[in-house]
């Protein structure tokens, strides 16, 4: 007979867990316990939202879920943000929390809190454990729902005598559940449907998100778009899925979007939409849009065709399939004088420029240069506020993965989302971009990455204000208040007591160099940039 | 887009909490359910839910496809009035303190088919089994002698014919997006 505890360790292991985020307490104590008897390698985070993210960042690069475990009431309430942060942008995830002795459940003991009942609105599934025997079926239910159909959280609280419970478990070879049956390929009709209505299209627009990495699809995307002839723009999420030099590459839609790729979005004939919800942040006016063209809408998530845009076409399924299935029918678009004119207009897009000599660093300067240097496959981790809206639109993607949490914008996501990164894939260069607000959100975690003894540069957009808020504030509301960020630490020192370098730059004149400086160094490494907190993210 | 009412028939996994699940959709997407009923079906460990509620077309179907995302929910149906039998039960207390006053009510009450369930020397008790227009024509009526107070148990409803909640499968729920059923 072995615990609970021990039935949960060996479940994960049959689910091909490597590694745990976590946060230890009373109530998780068995549960730890039982993962250090195993090889099972644990990452002890300094705040529990950042267990999320970094499982985050490690579901996004393994392409299966992250796993982090907490203890019962603050612990896990700490880790809401995290799961709602992972719900919002459809991130596979296991999260498991210890919870008080199941027989006095309800009547609020030290540390209780009904976590399952919290976490219901932006969770996927959740389960409350009664019995250590039941434990081995839901762990591989719990992965079976976080990495099929539209990924996202999955949580398990565990009673701390359910982890001391004595069991023999029995551990299921399948998954049965009733209620859970995820389409995967499209209907053979719709799909011919698409390609017909791709090969009468002159003016047809893939626009891609987040779903085309959760469905691994970026290959069978780059060979529809070149052999049908379509153009492509992205959301935020779905920056990357080309590079930024692929000649049918229009850049990202949106508010915060490339002028071609609005544009084309806008006089597209026949919009096909795909592992993207659109919604408000990517597309402003969805139903001027639908009432003037053709919309087609893949995705793997009945719900999400028609919520944001009504659609002409829909096709249910997993995205790399369905692309498969459209690619065996051979649709070409007519579409070579559209893809010229576009083509034309994206070239004749203003690059970032230096201004050197100006006392500040120009950000679309900074972003393009930082892109520029980096390796191929880089993955940039990147913040909320606005230098993530520089990073996305300035940041030349080439092969590597642009990470941010496009759904939720939680600010303090870069940094834990980078050592996620690190675990998973440890060779990649794996850059940080963030915010001097941001910084301070996850500045504690400084310390996760010096014991973890890994290489990730961060580079601060260090304005000294709530960037994104403050702009705001002065275009729409009475003027800047509550925004200023006085009393933020020497950043230079901060990171010096962490063991990690760092250097202040204030002018483009030394971007460049100072960029290279940090690529070049060995281990972690911290560059802020002043730049002038009046520049806001239409400056160009 | 034209509002009107709707009945939604949901089959859930009786398990804890599949109620508030169901509902907390319901208020989350901000709709008003005008009645709600459950109780199990003839597989006690499902559970069949009826809602009724107000909204257009195109919000009904998403929310629909929102409920059909829980893994909990096993069918939905939208039934329509007309392929569909609806039935409330309502009890209503009334003030009837003079036999005058008791036989009228015990007038109104055979004329509805309706039935007295309790007596009293101040009150009677009414059970009045139908749709929604009977059940307010009633009360409408006993409204003149006072009425104390009134349950209703929410609409149910069931298909005519041949056909079940039984045919909607998630599968071919999805089938109208394009979901191959092979
Ligand atoms: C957790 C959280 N709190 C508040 C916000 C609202 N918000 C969005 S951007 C922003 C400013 C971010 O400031 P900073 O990190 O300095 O970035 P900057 O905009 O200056 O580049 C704030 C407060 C948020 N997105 N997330
Ligand atoms: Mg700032």
């Amino acid at each position: 007979m072995i615990n609970g505890a021990q039935a949960l360790m060996e479940s994960l292991k049959r689910e091909g867990v490597e590694r745990v985020f976590g946060y230890a307490g009373a109530t998780i104590c068995p549960a730890v316990d039982a993962l250090a008897a195993t090889d099972i390698a644990y990452t002890l985070v300094r705040t529990e939202q950042n267990a999320g993210h970094m499982a985050s960042g490690y579901a996004r690069m393994m392409g299966k879920p992250g796993v982090c475990m907490v203890t019962s009431g603050p612990g896990a309430t700490n880790l809401i943000t995290g799961i709602a942060t992972a719900y919002m942008d459809s991130i596979p995830m296991v999260a498991i929390t210890g919870q008080v002795q199941s027989y006095l459940l309800g009547r609020d003991i030290f540390q209780e809190v009904d976590i399952t009942g919290a976490c219901a609105p932006f969770i996927k599934h959740s389960y409350l454990v009664k019995d250590a025997n039941d434990i081995p079926r839901v762990v591989k239910e719990a992965f079976h729902i976080a990495s099929t159909g539209r990924q996202g959280p999955v949580l398990i609280d565990i009673p701390i005598d359910i982890q001391q419970q004595m069991i023999d478990p029995v551990y299921p070879d399948s998954v049965d559940i009733r209620g859970y049956k995820p389409s995967v390929k499209g209907n053979d009709n719709q799909i011919k449907r698409v390609a017909a209505s791709i090969s009468a299209a002159q003016k047809p627009l893939l626009c891609v998100g987040g779903g085309l990495f959760s469905a691994k699809a970026q290959e069978e995307l780059i060979t529809l778009c070149e052999s049908a002839r379509i153009p492509v723009v992205t959301t935020m999420m779905g920056l990357g899925l080309l590079p930024r030099n692929h000649p049918l590459n229009l850049g990202m839609i949106g508010a915060f979007g490339t002028p071609t790729a609005n544009r084309a979005l806008n006089t597209t004939d026949l919009l096909i939409i795909a592992g993207a919800r659109a919604a408000d942040r990517a597309v402003t006016s969805p139903k001027e849009i639908a009432s003037r063209t053709k919309t087609v809408h893949l995705d793997v998530d009945p719900a999400e065709i028609g919520k944001n845009f009504s659609t002409t076409v829909p096709v249910v399924g997993d995205v790399k399939v369905i692309l498969d299935q459209l690619i065996s029918h051979h649709p070409k678009a007519q579409s070579e004088a559209w893809i010229a004119d576009l083509q034309a207009r994206r070239q004749a897009e203003t690059q970032p420029a230096a201004a050197p000599g100006a006392g500040s660093v120009t950000p679309s300067y900074l972003m393009r240069t930082l892109g520029e240097q980096l390796d191929d496959d880089a993955c940039v981790c990147v913040d909320v506020g606005q230098n993530q809206i520089w990073a996305a639109k300035h940041l030349p993607m080439k092969h590597g993965r642009f990470l941010t949490t496009g759904g939720l914008g939680t600010m303090g996501y870069s940094l834990p989302a980078s050592l996620g990164v690190k675990t998973a894939v440890p060779d990649r260069q794996t850059v940080v971009v963030c915010g001097d607000g941001s910084f301070q959100m996850f500045e504690n975690e400084l310390a996760t990455l010096k014991a973890m003894g890994t290489d990730v540069k961060i580079v601060m957009v260090h304005n000294g204000v709530l960037g994104l808020v403050h702009q705001i504030q002065y275009s729409s509301y009475s003027g800047p208040f509550g925004v200023d960020l006085t009393g933020s630490p020497d950043f230079e020192k901060l990171a010096e007591a962490y063991g990690i370098p760092g250097k202040r730059i204030s002018d483009d004149g030394q971007v460049d160099s100072a960029i290279h400086d940090m690529l070049t160094a060995s281990g972690p490494y911290l560059l802020i940039c002043d730049v002038d907190p009046m520049t806001t993210t239409s400056m160009t | 887009m034209e509002s009107k009412e709707h009945t939604l028939s949901i089959l859930v996994e009786n398990t804890p909490g599949v109620l508030s699940q169901v509902s907390r959709l319901f208020s989350r997407k901000g709709y008003n359910i005008e009645s709600i009923a459950s109780g199990t079906t003839e597989d006690p460990k499902v559970t069949r839910i009826t809602i009724v509620m107000n909204g257009d077309d195109a919000t009904i179907a998403q929310l629909a496809a929102q409920l059909r995302k829980l893994l909990c929910v096993i069918s939905v149906k939208v039934l329509s009035t007309e392929d569909a039998v609806q039935r409330e039960l309502v009890l209503v207390k009334v003030k009837a303190d003079t036999k005058d006053k008791r036989d009228e009510v015990l007038q109104i009450v055979s004329v509805f088919r309706a039935s007295v369930v309790d007596i009293s020397r101040e009150t009677l008790t009414v059970s009045i089994l139908g749709d929604e227009n009977k059940a307010c024509a009633l009360m409408d009526l006993l409204a003149d002698f006072g009425v104390l107070e009134v349950v209703r148990t929410g609409i149910i409803a069931i298909e005519r014919g041949i056909r079940t909640i039984y045919e909607d499968t998630k599968e071919s729920g999805e089938f109208n997006y394009g979901k191959n059923v092979l």
